[in-house]
């Protein structure tokens, strides 16, 4: 589902180079767990996987379901089934969180050229969505992030992505401001969209948010380059050993 | 909006003399008057179908003279004109534009008889797909075109005859109401008659309400208020007036849209409302497709009377033409606008979204004369381009326990200018007089200017009064995170926007409030990329 070939990618205001020649494929249906220190290049992958402008792609590819999305918007490639589980979501003072959803999903579905939702379709399908995530019906209506806790953003993100149905999920730091409460609610969250043609790319900074949602595979992130690869048990062993001795092996 | 024949009397061509008593009259009555006044020559004038550049006397008595008024109008505005000459132009708003010639103006046209495009396939592609995005319907695209007159024949007629389903006018724009059906709008009329409402052009308002118009025309805005108040009054050429009897609450909306197609307000618009005790109305000025106007200085004014108890909201949507992208050709307002709460218990509210016009230079205000009265003043000013604002609002405490709020929203995309500039005083005797005043001002790009320019006075150690003033820019972030859940940037832009102006837009009537949004994202259109 997703390539990632020999990426190389810089600021593109400075130049500074953060990824230095990813490579890595997601296939349907799997988890892929990204991990690594901090400034090894995790979020900035995520921002360019999402089409931010902020970085230039200087060498190397990104293939979706086989096609190139490096001349894609950001809009177009959402519409195209790419989402990113914002690490710090963004608050839209004035904007009702239920306006939001709306407009973002017949924004998409009108992008992939499908009808618009009805005003009781798309109801329903909120309300059942955020139900299960224990969204109360009062913060459908405050706009969007605004005066919500780390936990209501987070959940909020995961009502989006049960909303937008992508085909291919991307979460930058999910777990972080969680408390264990909320990370077991959003874990619920992801792991009911777990399906075979879905994916996600889940990147963390520690083991506990993956024992919620436990990865088909691990890779570690340094230097903007993957430089181990391995299955869940590498993500315990980097739990008890640090990043120190990965680092040293792959030097 | 064209009428084929405008204001009684001017510039018919000779050959209709005849069977028009209506004009004959007129032209009878112009001949009345020395002929010597006239050096430009009454016969020049029908055949041209504008009066001269400049303003002089002999504007003034023709424009008096062609709409049938009496001395005492006459005499007031000739009165007006003496004061005007000793007036200058005000140069303390934020707003750089070349001065103006005033002598180099035409201050009397036939409302729109300049020859306007053939067909829709002449008018500004720009234009026409904005009336596209607002969902006007090509009958009425040319009509606001200029194009077409209300009441000639389109080529997209459907000759159908069908009259419009019962109620099918509410909640759509009250434009439809005007154009395609004239039993709708005189099922208004009706209504309105039932209730006692009178709603009128003010010339005929003049003619056929003296004591109403004498009483309180220029109580308000007396003639020697300013430079731009004080020309309106000299050469005003057309306007609403509306009185509300005591006790009434006008069953419906009030609308220019209903009077606009049967005579041309033109640029000079003199609007007069007043609320009788007990009463209520609610009025809505302007449109939000983008009209077509060849006046280039827009002067008007509004007064607001709001005796004991009564209530008067006033909403506007100003659309007009804000000149191409070097700022050329835009219309240059100068609006006064001003409520005066005079009785006790009475409340006025102003409600504006301002996306059009090269330079606008208003301050809708409120006079709290009447002990516990309020003013309010609700607004959204979008400026992109080359387009200059300096707008705001006075809250002038005079009575006891009177209140005002103020909010005001500034959006500025590329390269323009947006000033918000209000005052807000508490007289001696305004004691216990509350305000509350929060102006917000949203940058779109690097390019753009907002700037607040709050006067706050105090005269009354009871008075409380409370400034809070933001400036935002709509961040790379937000972009990126609306445009990451499928959402094209110009919408994304659009919905941050419109979020932003919630507070004002929400004071809107409903169908107003609708297109109002939908206008706010077109005018920011080419903002960012």
């Amino acid at each position: 589902m997703l390539e990632i070939k020999n990426l190389h990618a810089r600021v593109a205001d400075e130049g500074t180079e953060i990824l230095r020649g990813v490579n890595l494929t997601i296939e349907a249906g799997e988890v892929a767990a990204i991990m690594g220190p901090n400034g090894s290049g995790k979020s900035t992958l995520s921002y360019i996987l999402a089409g931010r402008e902020d970085y230039e792609v200087t060498e190397g590819d990104i293939l979706y379901n086989g096609e190139s999305v490096l001349e894609m918007d950001p809009a177009e490639r959402a519409a195209a089934g790419l989402f990113l589980a914002f690490q710090y979501p963004l608050e839209i003072p004035g904007v009702a969180t239920m306006t939001f959803l709306k407009t973002a999903l017949n924004a998409q579905r009108k992008a992939r050229g499908e009808a618009e939702l009805t005003t009781p379709d798309f109801m329903r399908k909120v309300k059942a969505s955020a139900e299960e995530l224990k969204i109360a019906p009062d913060m459908l209506k405050r706009p969007l992030n605004v005066g919500f806790s780390g936990g209501e953003k987070k959940r909020a993100e995961i009502l989006q992505m049960a909303l937008l149905e992508p085909k291919l999920c991307i979460m930058d730091e999910t777990d972080s401001g969680l408390d264990i409460d909320a990370l077991k609610i959003v874990s619920d969250g992801v792991n009911a969209l777990r399906s075979e043609e879905r994916a996600f790319l889940v990147i963390t900074h520690y083991q506990r948010l993956l024992d919620y949602i436990v990865p088909d595979t691990v890779h570690v992130l340094y230097k903007g380059r993957i430089i181990k690869t391995g299955d869940k048990n590498l993500a315990l062993q980097l739990e008890n050993e640090g990043y120190a001795q990965i680092v040293d092996e792959a030097a | 909006m064209r009428k084929r024949h405008p204001v009684p009397g001017l510039l018919i061509p000779v050959s209709m003399e005849t069977d028009m008593p209506a004009v004959q009259e007129t032209i009878d009555r112009v001949r009345k008057i020395d002929v010597d006044q006239y050096k430009y020559g009454f016969e020049t004038l029908i055949e041209m179908d504008v009066a001269p550049k400049g303003l002089n006397e002999d504007i003034i008595r023709l424009i008096s003279t062609k709409k049938n008024e009496p001395q005492w109008m006459l005499d007031w505005r000739l009165k007006a004109f003496e004061r005007w000459k000793t007036m200058e132009s005000p140069d303390w708003a934020r707003l750089d534009y070349p001065p103006i010639d005033f002598q180099d103006i035409h201050y009397y046209a036939a409302p729109k008889s300049m020859s306007g495009p053939a067909s829709l396939d002449e008018v500004d592609p720009e234009i026409l797909r904005t009336y596209e995005k607002l969902g006007i319907p090509l009958k009425e695209q040319e009509i606001l075109a200029g194009v077409r007159k209300a009441d000639e024949p389109s080529e997209f007629d459907d000759n159908s005859d069908t009259p419009p389903a019962e109620g099918s006018y509410s909640g759509r724009v009250a434009v439809d109401a005007v154009f395609d059906s004239v039993s709708v709008a005189t099922t208004f009329k009706k209504e309105l008659q039932k209730a006692g409402v009178i709603f009128m052009p003010i010339s005929e308002a003049i003619r056929e309400h003296p004591e109403l118009v004498q009483k309180y025309l220029g109580s308000v805005v007396p003639i020697s208020d300013n430079f731009f108040a004080t020309m309106n009054s000299a050469v005003f050429t057309d306007g609403s007036f509306v009185y509300v009897p005591k006790g009434v609450r006008c069953p419906m909306e009030l609308s220019t849209y209903f009077r606009i197609n049967e005579r041309n307000t033109g640029q000079f618009e003199r609007t007069l409302i007043i609320a009788d005790e007990g009463s209520y109305v609610s009025y809505l000025e302007g449109c939000t497709a983008p009209q077509r106007d060849e006046n280039q200085l827009h002067a008007a004014v509004v007064e607001l009377v709001a005796l004991g108890d009564a209530e008067i909201k006033y909403s506007t949507v100003q659309n007009w033409y804000p000149g191409d992208k070097d700022g050329k050709g835009g219309i240059y307002n100068f609006v006064t606008k001003r409520g005066d709460c005079r009785g006790a218990n009475s409340r006025i509210s102003w409600t504006q979204v301002e996306t059009g016009s090269a330079i606008t230079w208003k301050y809708p205000s409120c006079i709290l004369r009447g002990d516990n009265s309020r003013g309010e003043f609700y607004s959204i000013a979008v400026s992109n381009g080359r387009q200059q604002i300096d707008s705001g609002t006075k809250m002038i405490h005079l009575g006891k326990n009177t209140s005002s709020r103020i909010i005001s929203k500034g959006i500025s995309a590329g390269n323009s200018s947006n000033t918000y500039r209000g005052q807000v005083s508490a007289h001696r005797k305004a004691s216990n007089a509350r305000n509350f005043t929060q102006c917000d001002s949203l940058l779109i790009g690097e390019e753009c200017g907002a700037h607040t320019v709050p006067y706050i006075e105090s005269k009354n150690a009871t008075a409380q009064f409370e400034h809070e003033a933001t400036t935002s820019k709509i961040s790379e972030d937000q972009l990126f995170y609306c445009m990451q859940r499928g959402i094209p940037e110009e919408e994304a832009v659009a919905l941050i926007v419109n979020g932003f102006v919630k507070d004002v837009i929400q004071q809107l009537p409903m169908e107003f409030a609708v297109e109002a949004q939908k206008l706010i994202g077109i005018s920011l259109e080419g903002s960012v990329g």
